[in-house]
């Protein structure tokens, strides 16, 4: 096996100095009893040949193998990716070393990951992010807990329920065993959180909403930074389209408390799902309630400017029990991915790009308008929206898919039954006019 | 770290087991770590104070120190009211290792009850128990 | 072979982006626009974002250099104890970026995206073989992500039989994760010491385990590298009070067809794919953390699922006592394809092979160092051994001093100061992918430094000198934070 340096002579040498006259033997210290006696049932191993056949077989029963046009996002977004990014993230200086635990020898990513800590920062107008964390739904999770841990009066946080119906889950599934609860603030027929339902909840530690929602509308933040500060609670603003803030208010510009997103769109591949990008940010104030790792900047011996991990006595090493959270290795090199992109974008490319998905998704939805879709909400949105499909439209989006490998939108009433016939589509700058007159023309 | 024969450990405080200092001035009692504490945890960055108005009882946490790789709780000696933190602490945590005592002081209590001060110990008794 | 890789290399200078930034550069083709301007109202939109302003040379320059500043695995030799840092085979990478996988959205529907569910499914099934388990899910990001998920199962489980309990016992070789994963579901962290000889003794879990306890969290091979071979009475005593046994497979790269946990009494198994199954850990990630189950706790297992029927896969979310979701979508899929693809390359006897020659390179480094090194724990041990500076005290030269000059000498220092339990700890694990002629490097390298730090401890003291910058000061980090530019 070529990944397996030892020969046989090796092995007799190694074994010697040991003292144990076989591999087997090297085991002794385990009791015969707890040794398996049956081998392990995995396929017999496969040559670099056969191996790229398999998986090009597995990878071609994916329709993602072909050219295909996605006017689907909902958390996952097709966005154009450079090639200056796959390319330098492979250098395996970035990709085949630990966390930086060693400062001297990992200036790479300590300076990498300070400079991607302020680039976030600065989209999201807040003062300190965290390295990474697993994604938007995680990131959103720990900030729930963060608002619920300070406050030692309410066991409640208010969750909007145009936030990501997978994020709400999985705050539940983070909080539940602790005894907190989510309540939901209920949208209104516009398409935008209920404000006002606020008023009446109690026992709130916080409240969640993301913007632009999960209907792809904006949310007034102002409103809600208002309504928590009246309550003397926190606010927490999610985002599923990092893009977005190249051209909407950031949440910081609102007073957000805290804020988690994914950043899957900045250079990440959609890859089924996964690995994406976690982003959390907080007010100075917050910064040490904050989970996960920073990066700092001080210097060395010599008065050399230099970076290490800082503020680790918030860490599960350090705190073990106490810690708030129990995270350790993060979504660094993605963290890495979405620097490159960013420094790649640069503050003229961030905007024009994000202003090209809001020209896009506008034009799709006059498109589609034009052709018998109503719309649902009539307020403003980024790169997504809300449809209502004319009868006998799932199964023309079927065919969409078969004969022309497209993706025409996403149907809501598994999240919300009410929505029936309701879909939620979404343009970025990967699709063409030519694309979508041919989707109007195609649902005509 | 220093041997128990160099640490400064003044006459007029109150030692607890926890290695906090405590000492009575009028009706307000002032609180912090003492040099045994400091010398173990190293240099100091951060102390977590709580705020003004905070009521605690005997025995509650009420704050922590932080070293770069360990933190260490503090515990209050006696039930009462913050009536003061020693907020140059926020920029200057390293008072706690330069002046432990003075400076560095952690907390101003008003204390329920000021004879629960009698169950700390003075410095022998405290000596005797680092010397266990 | 006899030189010393470490030498002060051709290492460049690289400002911070916003200092190479310059006004009305781009590195981004931008799409042509070819539809109307559509305006926002202006109440709703910010200025541009400050992000430097670069060409795209100077982003390549940039990162090009910045990777220089790193050491991987790929640099040389990097023997972290509890981190397993094998060689990342390049061929998972190819794998990986294959476009019917990473052009995959992940909501376009089972029927659309059964390449993608039959390597899932594939895969759990071949980790439930290597481990000895009844079920897998593979949606944990992370080992710590696993763990959480872990200790979710049992909480519910607890709570399905209608009583929950309120503590879990954690042994003080343990990693920080295990207690801070226990308290997110509320468990109070019952502490147990190991016995002399670094191993878990049943009686201190019988001294303990109650009614009120809900099991038991075990590292095996444990931190100190040694396999705790009480783990079946352990377990027996655990089970028989009704709790479970919590299995953190971090180190389960010493056994792959030795021991399968599933049949020693252990419960709940987290992997860590980054680990063992060879795929990169970025400089922090992402990895991949599955957790295995016996048959009783698989109702309780994260959703959504991967079911076959016939040829054909889908995702199943019907599972009334799962614990719920654990992240937006199914996982890292990303990193999952590397590990498949590894498993795949190695075939049973390959792995069975890589654990052999893992736990050989361990006990080679263990006996060519115990003269030079202090070993607190002289047994057999697995896939890691674990010294300290006990013999270097008497020169004031710590492990840290030593870990810092092994940077000089072109080797990343092994883990340091854990496990907490031996003082000063100097933790190798070689890993197998290391040939004879680099491990010889780096024993030669510690028989120097500790042969400096007889003669010129200073020098120690100092160390690293051939990096590009030198001991950092953590202090000024941590008092005043500098978090961004």
């Amino acid at each position: 096996m070529r990944y397996l340096p030892h020969t046989k002579e090796d092995i007799e040498d190694m074994l010697k100095v040991t003292g144990q006259s076989s591999l087997e033997d090297l085991f002794n210290c385990i009791p015969d009893n707890l040794k398996t006696k049956k081998s392990m049932d995995i396929p017999q191993s496969l040559s670099e040949w056969e191996l790229n056949v398999h998986m090009e077989e597995l990878a071609s029963s994916n329709i993602a193998c072909k050219e295909y046009k996605c006017f689907i996002g909902a958390g996952s977004y097709d966005h154009y990716i450079p090639a200056i990014i796959p390319y330098l993230i492979s250098r395996s200086e970035f990709m085949t070393a630990y966390t930086p635990y060693q400062p001297e020898v990992s200036q790479g990513t300590l300076q990498g990951i300070y400079e991607f800590q302020t680039m976030v920062t600065e989209l999201l107008g807040m003062d300190v992010a965290t390295a990474s964390h697993y994604d938007c739904g995680t990131a959103l999770a720990e900030a729930a807990l963060i608002a619920l841990r300070k406050n030692r009066k309410a066991n409640k946080i208010a969750v909007s329920s145009l936030v990501h119906p997978s994020h709400r889950q999985i705050i539940h599934t983070y909080i539940n065993p602790a005894g907190y609860e989510i309540i939901e603030i209920p949208y209104t027929k516009d398409g935008l959180t209920d404000v006002g339902a606020l008023e009446d909840m109690d026992d709130i530690a916080g409240i969640a909403v993301q913007s632009p929602n999960f209907f792809g509308n904006i949310e007034d933040l102002k409103a809600f930074k208002d309504m928590a500060d009246t309550k003397k609670i926190l606010l927490i603003a999610s985002f599923t389209e990092a893009l977005a803030f190249g051209l909407l208010k950031n949440p910081g510009s609102f007073g957000a408390d805290l804020v988690a997103g994914e950043g899957q769109s900045l250079g990440i591949s959609k890859s089924f799902g996964g690995p994406g990008l976690g982003l959390l940010a907080g007010t100075k104030q917050q910064m040490r309630n904050l989970p996960g790792r920073f990066i700092g900047k001080t210097s060395d011996t010599n008065g050399d400017e230099g970076f290490v991990l800082t503020l680790a006595t918030r860490e599960q090493h350090i705190r073990r029990e106490k810690a708030s959270s129990n995270i350790c290795s993060n979504n660094g090199l993605n963290a890495m991915t979405a620097a490159i992109y960013l420094a790649t974008v640069g503050k003229i490319g961030i905007r024009e790009i994000a202003q090209q998905n809001h020209d896009k998704a506008v034009y799709l939805k006059i498109s589609l308008e034009n052709s018998s879709f109503e719309s649902a909400f009539d307020v403003p949105f980024f790169n997504e929206f809300v449809l209502k499909a004319p009868a006998g439209f799932e199964q023309k989006r079927a065919s969409l898919v078969n004969d022309k490998c497209t993706f025409a939108g996403m149907n809501l009433e598994p999240f919300y039954p009410e929505l029936k016939q309701h879909y939620l589509f979404c343009a970025t700058e990967t699709l063409s006019k030519e694309d979508i007159d041919q989707l109007a023309k195609e649902v005509q | 770290m220093k041997e128990i024969s160099d640490l400064n450990l003044p006459d007029d405080v109150k030692y607890t087991k926890d290695h906090e200092w405590a000492k009575l001035d009028s009706d307000i009692v002032t609180i912090g770590i003492n040099d045994y504490a400091q010398d173990q945890l190293g240099e100091i960055v951060f102390v977590e104070l709580p705020e003004v108005g905070d009521t605690f009882s005997e025995g509650d946490e009420f704050g922590s120190v932080e070293s770069v790789k360990a933190v260490s709780e503090m515990y209050i000696p006696i039930s009462g009211e913050i009536v003061g933190i020693n907020e140059a602490l926020e920029d200057a945590p390293e008072l706690v290792n330069e002046s432990c005592y003075d400076n560095g002081w952690i907390i101003k209590v008003k204390p329920d009850d000021v004879a629960q001060l009698d169950n700390l110990m003075d410095k022998p008794a405290y000596l005797d128990m680092l010397k266990g | 072979m006899n030189q010393q890789s470490g030498t002060s290399g051709l290492i460049f200078n690289e400002p911070l982006l916003w200092d190479k930034s310059c006004k009305g550069r781009c590195a981004m083709s931008l799409p042509r626009q070819d539809v109307d301007r559509a305006e926002l109202d202006e109440s709703l939109t910010g200025d541009a974002p400050e992000l430097p302003q670069l060409s795209e040379l100077d982003v390549a320059r940039h990162y090009t250099r910045l990777s220089q500043w790193n050491f991987g695995v790929d640099s040389g030799m990097y023997p972290l104890g509890s981190c397993t840092m094998k060689y990342n085979p390049k061929t998972n990478e190819v794998q990986a970026a294959r476009q019917g996988f990473a052009g995959a959205h992940p909501l376009v529907g089972d029927e659309f995206s059964q390449g993608a569910l039959k390597l899932v499914f594939n895969l759990e099934q071949y980790l439930a073989a290597i481990t000895g388990f009844d079920a897998v899910t593979l949606q944990p990001a992370a080992g710590a992500h696993g763990e959480l998920a872990g200790m979710l199962i049992i909480y519910a489980y607890h709570a399905k039989s209608g009583k929950q309990r309120s503590k879990i016992i954690i042994p003080d070789t343990a990693h920080g994760t295990n207690p801070a994963s226990a308290s997110l579901c509320g468990y109070e962290s019952i502490n147990i010491q190991s016995g002399e000889n670094g191993i878990l003794e049943p009686e201190a879990v019988a001294a303990v385990m109650d009614e009120d306890t809900a099991g038991i969290m075990v590292t095996n091979p444990n931190t100190l590298g040694l396999f705790e071979s009480n783990i079946k009475e352990i377990a027996d005593i655990v089970h028989s009070k009704g709790g479970l046994v919590y299995g953190d497979g971090a180190n389960m790269n010493a056994i792959m067809g030795v021991v399968k946990p599933g049949e020693l009494g252990i419960d709940v198994l987290h992997l860590n794919l980054h680990k063992t199954f060879s795929t990169p850990h970025g400089g922090g990630g992402p990895g991949a953390g599955p957790v295995a189950v016996v048959k009783s706790l698989e109702p309780f297992l994260p959703i959504p699922r991967v079911v076959k029927n016939l040829d054909s896969y889908k995702f199943v979310t019907d599972y009334p006592d799962t614990i719920g979701r654990l992240h937006t979508f199914y996982g890292h899929f990303g990193v999952l394809i590397k590990a498949y693809s590894y498993i795949l390359s190695m075939g049973a006897k390959g792995l069975s092979d890589a654990s052999k020659l893992a736990v050989l390179n361990a006990n080679y480094v263990k006996e060519s160092l115990k003269g030079t090194l202090n070993l607190p724990y002289d047994l057999p041990c697995m896939h890691e051994c674990v010294f300290n500076d006990e013999f270097q005290k008497k020169d004031h030269i710590t492990t840290m001093d030593m870990a810092k000059r092994l940077l000089d000498y072109g080797f990343h220092p092994p883990t340091i100061y854990f496990p907490l339990v031996v003082e000063g700890a100097f933790m190798v694990e070689p890993t197998e992918t290391e040939s004879k002629e680099d491990i010889d490097q780096f024993i030669n390298a510690v028989k120097a430094i500790a042969k400096e730090a007889r003669e010129n401890p200073e020098k120690l003291k100092k160390a690293p000198l051939l990096t590009k910058v030198t001991r950092l000061d953590e202090v000024a980090a941590a008092r005043k934070p500098c978090l961004r530019g």
